[in-house]
């Protein structure tokens, strides 16, 4: 017999992990993990303009997690907003119901003046499934459906920047 | 394939809101726009784990090198458990936090109040097959911070916990009872539900401090259980 309980709320950041100092967890390749490597990439943004001290994290369920490829990247934002994580290039993943989910890896935006994390996600342009993608498609407005779809920028290399407040504001995710 | 399991809404009033006019870091940083409702996939219901081989536990704040951090030496000590009571285990939490003089370890804080070489505030413990945590530590002190005039931030410590699943992501703070400053934090306040608010608070808890040494406080965590369970109203 458990009994139910409230789950504990959450608080902001702040400006002060040590952590996001470091630099390696932003690699999700460190671990010596093989694949087709991509950098996504992009500048983090609130309604003042290019945001430092921002909190980024990754989050894929494929390819599969394992020892050499923890499937979670953290990265924080440098002086001139930007985030930048090395990982492995997602594949299609299924959605509930019969549904197929477009490659897509979940974004999660922590920073002093959030008080709890906010959601979104990357998905990759020129995939087919976008076409087809459940989340994608319930959004009907092309420009707000754009936030959340990385564009090319040079080999290998994918851009997405992410919007807090105001015009082109990203899209987040209630889930 | 089946479909996962969702984790199960938060109750009302019991998560911040991100437009906390008191907080003024806020104004500029909340979404304007509603959330999209999505239902959770095997993104949201899977999340990262993280072995100890890797990520290496420092469950001992209190001193850097053998050299002991000045201040009042504390242990922490409490369960993660979920939405249903059950323990989650083997589950990373990361701590960080000022120094006994309300000051952190990190370049960006440029409060005129001294470092101490000893103290790095900087902690990761794992829960154990029961859901149980504990660290020593060395008790924060109050820090000021430009909110408006005269603010100050409540002693606390910063939490990061990862439980199940990405959907399960908690960032925290936990207080200390009888702190005078608690009712004039907005950030604290800024969780509408008084009851949630003050689980935020940990306890005095004589049990847990080692005599002669340090005393002992106690926060327990609640991360999300699954949807499908009874939900307390
Ligand atoms: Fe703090």
């Amino acid at each position: 017999m458990t009994v139910p309980r409230i789950p504990t709320s959450n608080q902001t950041i702040g400006p002060y992990w040590h952590l996001l100092e470091d630099k390696s967890w932003a690699d999700l390749t460190r671990f010596g993990a093989a694949g087709e490597t991509i950098v996504l990439t992009g500048i983090l943004y609130d309604g003042d303009g290019p945001m430092a001290e921002g909190c980024i994290e990754i989050w894929q369920s494929d390819p599969p997690a394992d020892d050499r490829f923890p499937g979670f990247g953290r990265s924080g934002t440098d002086k001139e907003g930007r985030y930048r994580f090395t990982t492995l290039k997602p594949g299609a993943e299924p959605g509930r119901g019969n549904a197929q989910q477009a490659p897509h890896i979940d974004v999660m935006i922590h920073a002093r003046g959030l008080l709890h994390p906010v959601v979104t996600r990357a998905y990759f342009a020129g995939e087919a499934l976008n076409e087809t993608d459940p989340l994608l498609a319930s959004i009907d407005d092309p420009h707000r459906r754009a936030t959340l779809i990385a564009r090319p920028e040079g080999a290998g290399v994918w851009r997405l920047d992410l919007r807090l407040q105001g015009d082109g504001e990203t899209v987040f995710l209630d889930v | 394939m089946s479909d996962p399991l969702p984790f199960a809404p938060f109750a009302p009033a019991t998560q911040p809101d991100l437009d906390s006019p008191a907080y003024v870091g806020t104004r500029k940083r909340h979404p304007l726009r509603a959330p999209v409702k999505m239902p959770q996939t095997v993104t949201e219901t899977t999340g990262p784990r993280f072995s100890t081989a890797h990520f290496p536990p420092v469950a001992d704040l209190s001193r850097v090198g053998g050299k002991e951090a000045l201040g009042e030496r504390i242990i922490v000590a409490g369960t993660v458990t979920d939405g249903d009571g059950r323990p989650v285990p083997h589950t990373m939490i990361e701590i960080w936090q000022a120094n006994a003089c309300g000051r952190y370890h990190h370049p960006g804080d440029q409060h005129d109040a001294p470092l101490d070489p000893n103290f790095h505030g900087n902690g990761r413990v794992f829960t154990d097959a029961e859901g149980r945590y504990r660290f020593m530590t060395i008790k924060p002190g109050a820090y000021p911070w430009p909110n408006h005039r005269n603010a100050w931030r409540p002693n606390h410590i910063h939490y990061s916990l990862f439980g199940p699943a990405f959907a399960t992501r908690l960032i925290t703070q936990m207080y200390f009872p009888g702190d005078p400053l608690l009712a004039l934090d907005p950030i604290y306040n800024s969780v509408p539900d008084k009851a949630a608010r003050e689980r935020l608070i940990s306890s005095f808890e004589i049990g847990l401090t080692e005599p002669d040494y340090a005393l002992g406080y106690r926060f327990d965590i609640v991360l999300r259980g699954r949807a499908a369970t009874p939900m307390e109203n």
